[in-house]
């Protein structure tokens, strides 16, 4: 039936669909189309698919699968030492620290929360500490993945001004991933543009 | 530039000029003023029912092609999608056939894809995006957690990757490979991770305190990858091996994202700010000095993607709303702003895009044709979903 509606092919269409299918074995004019291989996403043109060495890459010289912990001269803290501690997002609640449209600057008006934040850690000396960088809905997505991250090193940077150890804070950026309030307006806007500070306390026996 | 488009939009022409029938009635060259406003060839569909129809129509669409009554068409397609796909394609003005073919064997759809493929390839002698996939993040609402899925062009036959219940970002494909990079916060940082698709397996390459995020993955051989990582201070550019290897910090300034290769792999174009203004920039790969693009006309621009044949780079401007723009390397013409829109990835044939667009407060992936600014949004999948990214 379906051979019934073929014609007389130009050359230059067979040469274009030989080109563009690269199947040499089937029959001429009917152009096979690969069904869905399991468990891929399905086939592609040409070789190139599969990775060798069992679909990984670069053997068991990369860094695997556990935390890369190498530093490079960075100054964060390592993340291992921070493994298993325990979050409280309630004692310092009430210490989250609000930024300006676009801005990673710390205001003025929140030396006192900074202030605070740095006397409870300075307190409980085997405490640590993550700051969680936020924004509102209106930058790109990865645009805000990098100002949260900007206004949660912001905080950590005024935090070892007053005298706390970079060493003891961790930071992480949420983008606009977190909003406090999910309303559209100015009012939720200017609540989710924010850094929420986090206890972490040791893990029990530590 | 006009000449530059000239030429893009002349290789549709030269199947006609083969046939020695030159189209008079139609003049597509004339039309064309500046970027984004060329005219779509026209071209009608009969015979097509189903599925095959939906299939031509969104493919050649988002190619430059328009659909037309018969009689003011330049280009016939007529065939069947009843019972396997098969078509006949005719210059009405050359008065030949130009291509006639019958698919078999997967689905009807995909029969339909390798159609539009071919008669991509017979008018204008480009190979076409049919058969071509992306990978994108969807979410269950605008924000928070979600997965990474790859899909056909066009929103079809979703296949999740992950299954972590984890905020997620940004996934790249490794150039000719079932494999892809994207971040996720499965452990409670943001780290990237490396996916084969074929294997499942996955391991992280990037996960150092601070940020790890938005991965490009480096043309033509996926060799290198560029990333942000904040462990320096700042967000920055860095440049590391593909398995994680040999990292290397690239950018200094203060605030830099959504890192992208030149075709060539040569240089680094990444979002920055600068005396605190949002500036598009770009880097020699192995590190150097930044120089800053010009893109007056389209501020605060972000997530900067370069074109596969290297001419063009297009972005997300901020103004009122975001907007999707294309500007070419050279500085040889502003940039023009096409669509409301936000996170474009380049097709592999250098004139469409995906992107993602607003539809209330979620996001749908949408796929546009830059030079004649016809869209259509892909297949709806529930919840949102956004930063697509297309296959090379």
């Amino acid at each position: 039936m379906k051979m019934n509606r073929i014609v007389f092919l130009p050359a230059l269409a067979l040469a274009a669909t030989l080109a563009t299918t690269g199947c040499k074995h089937t029959p001429v004019k009917v152009t096979p189309i690969p069904g869905q291989p399991a468990p891929t996403v399905g086939d592609t043109s040409g070789g190139g698919n599969t990775l060798s060495g069992g679909g990984t890459i670069g053997g068991d010289t990369g860094p695997g699968t556990g935390v890369n912990t190498q530093q490079g001269g960075g100054n964060t803290a390592a993340l291992d030492t921070f493994d298993g501690m325990i979050k409280d997002p309630a004692a310092l609640a009430a210490n989250t620290i609000h930024f300006a449209f676009d801005s990673a600057a710390i205001k003025k008006s929140e030396d006192a929360n900074i202030s605070a934040v740095a006397a409870a850690l300075s307190a409980n000396a085997n405490d640590k500490l993550l700051v969680e960088g936020n924004c509102d809905e209106r930058g790109t997505e990865e645009y805000n993945r990098a100002l949260g991250e900007r206004r949660a090193l912001a905080a950590r940077e005024a935090l070892a001004k007053h005298g706390l150890s970079p060493d003891r804070i961790r930071t992480i950026s949420y983008g606009k991933d977190k909003p406090a309030d999910p309303g559209h307006d100015e009012s939720a806007w200017s609540k989710n543009r924010r850094d929420d500070f986090v206890v972490l306390h040791p893990k029990a026996g530590a | 530039m006009k000449k530059t488009i000239l030429n893009l939009l002349t290789i549709g022409l030269a199947a006609i000029a083969l046939t020695g029938t030159p189209a008079q009635e139609i003049n597509i060259q004339s039309e064309i003023n500046v970027l984004g406003q060329t005219k779509p060839i026209p071209i009608a569909l009969s015979g097509f029912t189903g599925v095959g129809a939906e299939v031509l129509k969104f493919d050649l669409t988002v190619q430059g092609f328009s659909f037309v009554a018969p009689d003011v068409a330049q280009y016939l397609i007529s065939g069947s999608d009843a019972s396997g796909v098969s078509g006949t394609l005719t210059d009405k003005f050359a008065k030949r056939e130009l291509l006639s073919r019958s698919y078999n064997g997967a689905s009807l759809r995909r029969q339909a894809h390798a159609l539009s493929d071919d008669i991509v390839f017979a008018v204008t002698g480009k190979k076409g995006i049919g058969q071509t996939k992306i990978a994108f993040k969807s979410q269950p609402s605008g924000n928070g957690a979600g997965e990474i899925y790859v899909a056909d062009f066009d929103g079809y036959n979703p296949q999740r990757v992950t299954t972590d219940g984890a905020i997620v970002a940004k996934p790249a494909w490794v150039p000719g490979r079932l494999a892809v990079y994207y971040t996720s916060y499965a452990r409670g940082n943001p780290d990237i991770f490396y996916h084969s698709l074929t294997s499942g397996q996955r391991r992280v390459i990037a996960g150092y305190s601070g940020l790890n995020t938005s991965a490009a993955v480096s043309p033509p051989d996926g060799a290198k990858i560029a990333m942000v990582l904040s462990k320096s201070g700042s967000p920055n550019i860095w440049v590391c091996n593909a398995d994680g290897t040999g990292l290397k910090q690239i950018t200094h300034g203060d605030e830099d994202s959504s890192p992208c290769w030149s075709p060539d792999g040569s240089w680094i174009c990444f979002a920055t700010k600068h005396n605190e203004r949002r500036r598009l920039a770009k880097v020699p790969g192995g590190g150097g000095t930044v120089q800053y693009l010009d893109t007056t006309g389209a501020p605060n621009p972000t997530e900067p993607d370069w074109s596969p044949d290297g001419k063009w780079i297009t972005f997300t401007s901020q103004m009122h709303d975001f907007n999707i723009c294309v500007m070419p390397v050279d500085g040889s013409a502003p940039p023009a702003v096409l669509v409301g829109g936000q996170n474009p990835s380049w097709a592999p044939n250098s004139r469409t895009l995906i992107y993602n667009r607003s539809l209330g407060y979620r996001q749908i992936l949408s796929v546009l044709d830059v030079f004649t600014k016809q869209y259509k949004d892909g297949a709806r999948a529930t919840g949102s979903s956004s930063q697509p990214a297309w296959a090379k």
